[in-house]
């Protein structure tokens, strides 16, 4: 019976390793965490709001024969020698599934670092410090730092947000539903300082590029990621940003460049796939750049494709298929409910119904095709896209 | 098989209705309407639609 071993404990690790003991291989998981898998968006929402219990958290799992090895970081991997390490102990594998995750980034700034929020421990400390009346510096105006903003004034906090970008959450947005977005949260009280860097972390605040000081009894850092790739180092992956995979999600390994045979780009020689926020890889229903999707669905795409991929090169078959999974992400804010379908980073927003202040759908256009779509408490006049969004390109392949 | 919703968690973000569509529903309020209990050849459809389900609301008993 092969075997394979799942670096990650998360969602993602959580699904491959599933699909794959669904195909009677055996599977070990091994999770730097202390917790089998469970759900991190509550994390800066409801749980954050309620107490933050991880036992509502757990993800079902479907089998219980699967081998958890848990508050045990991989080390190192060694393609060749099919082993990953944790510390002193070795894992061998004849497949290798890749499901790391990413973890905040930290600015590169002098000063003492924030707090940040990714695991349950992240949100149980944070919250026991957001008490009615605490002022919050939040740092970073993406959706975890507006999401905890919201979260935070519903706590009776102080909020203050401060960040680079001119408008919260532009990049997934655009400028005019991110001025609209901004423009709720100061009617419940939130303050903004965007369009400065930070220059300098205290340990009551920040300094920014402008010289402008802001203090606050927490302070909390939310300015995007940095994919766990550590542990790969050594085995000649492109890790420039995340893991390069195939479309099915097989590791490919980059040409060598020194001109001798048999260096081009192609699939790794050992079966190795990747997963979820960790896995950069082309889905030609938008094109055929490869791309890190840091939304909740992906992991579960991902983990159930990877996992066949895995399970016919363990079976010593070729994969097949097409995989062209449609990115979908939401974020709860106040009263409002953000739902998204697509890419909309890539396109440019037009507003299609409603206005930009209130419920509304706004389009995302590349070259005259909607390649995203974001709506504001607009649920099911949405799900469409879902199901049309790139569909041309589904549909001519 | 049985399916539950646990309706105080269920945001109505209807993941669940593409997995599942004749299981699960958005109404014309856009609130989740589900059939309790299925024939076990849709197993395969539930058991995905409680996978997406972004609030982990849904519970399936063979
Ligand atoms: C606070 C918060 C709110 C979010 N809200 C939303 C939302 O509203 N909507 C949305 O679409 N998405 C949201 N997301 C994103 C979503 O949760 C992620 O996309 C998803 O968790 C990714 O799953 P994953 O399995 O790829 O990675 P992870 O869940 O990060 O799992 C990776 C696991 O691997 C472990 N690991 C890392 N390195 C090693 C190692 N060397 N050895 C062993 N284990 C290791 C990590 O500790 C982690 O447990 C949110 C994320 C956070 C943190
Ligand atoms: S996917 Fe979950 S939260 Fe969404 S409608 Fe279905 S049960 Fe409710």
């Amino acid at each position: 019976m092969p075997h394979a071993v799942v670096v990650g404990a998360g969602l993602g690790g959580l699904r491959a390793a599933e699909s794959l003991r669904g195909q009677g291989i055996d599977v070990t998981v091994i999770g730097d965490e202390v917790y089998l898998p469970y759900n991190r968006p509550p994390l800066s929402k409801e749980a954050l709001k309620g107490g933050v219990d991880v036992d509502g958290l757990y993800f079902r799992r479907k089998f219980d024969d699967i081998d958890w090895r848990l508050g045990a970081a991989a080390t190192g991997c060694s393609l060749a020698e099919r082993v990953v390490t944790v510390d002193d102990s070795a894992y061998t594998f004849d497949g290798l599934v890749i499901a790391s995750g990413i973890r905040p980034r930290h600015l590169p700034v002098p000063g003492i670092q924030p707090p940040v929020l990714r695991t349950v421990h992240d949100a149980r400390a944070l919250r026991d410090r957001l008490t009615p009346g605490t002022s919050l510096l939040v740092v970073g105006a993406g959706f975890i730092g507006c999401e905890v903003a919201a979260t935070a004034r519903q706590l009776g906090c102080e909020v203050t947000v401060t960040a680079y970008d001119s408008e919260p959450m532009l990049r997934p947005l655009g400028p005019e539903l991110g001025a609209a977005m901004k423009a709720h949260h100061e009617a419940h009280g939130v303050t903004f300082h965007l369009g400065q860097g930070v220059k300098e972390f205290h340990a009551d605040g920040v300094t920014l590029a402008d010289g402008t000081r802001l203090t606050a009894d927490v302070v909390i850092e939310a300015v995007g990621s940095v994919p766990n790739v550590e542990w790969l180092h050594g085995n000649d992956l492109d890790l420039v940003d995340g893991v390069l995979t195939d479309n099915l999600m097989r590791v490919v390994q980059p040409a060598k460049g020194d001109g001798s045979a048999g260096t081009t780009a192609g699939p790794t020689d050992v079966p190795v796939v990747a997963v979820g926020d960790v896995a950069r890889f082309p889905n030609p229903r938008f094109d055929d750049v490869p791309r890190r999707i840091e939304h909740w669905n992906l992991p579960t795409e991902t983990g159930k494709r990877a996992g066949q991929t895995l399970g016919a090169l363990l079976k010593g078959e070729e994969p097949t298929g097409d995989f062209r999974p449609m990115p979908a992400f939401w974020s709860d804010q106040y009263d409002f409910s953000l739902q998204s379908y697509g890419e909309p980073a890539l396109g440019t927003p037009t507003l299609v119904d409603g206005e930009w202040s209130g419920d509304c759908i706004v389009e995302y256009l590349r070259d005259g095709d909607v390649i995203g779509v974001v709506g504001v408490n607009r649920t099911k006049d949405l799900m469409h896209y879902r199901k049309e969004i790139g569909q041309e390109a589904v549909d001519s392949a | 098989m049985k399916i539950y919703v646990d309706m105080d968690q269920c945001q109505h973000y209807g993941q669940c209705t593409f997995e599942a569509p004749t299981v699960f529903q958005l109404n014309d309020d856009g609130k989740l309407e589900y059939v309790g209990e299925v024939d076990a050849a849709l197993a395969e459809q539930v058991e995905a639609a409680a996978d997406v389900c972004p609030m982990q609301a849904i519970t399936v008993e063979a």
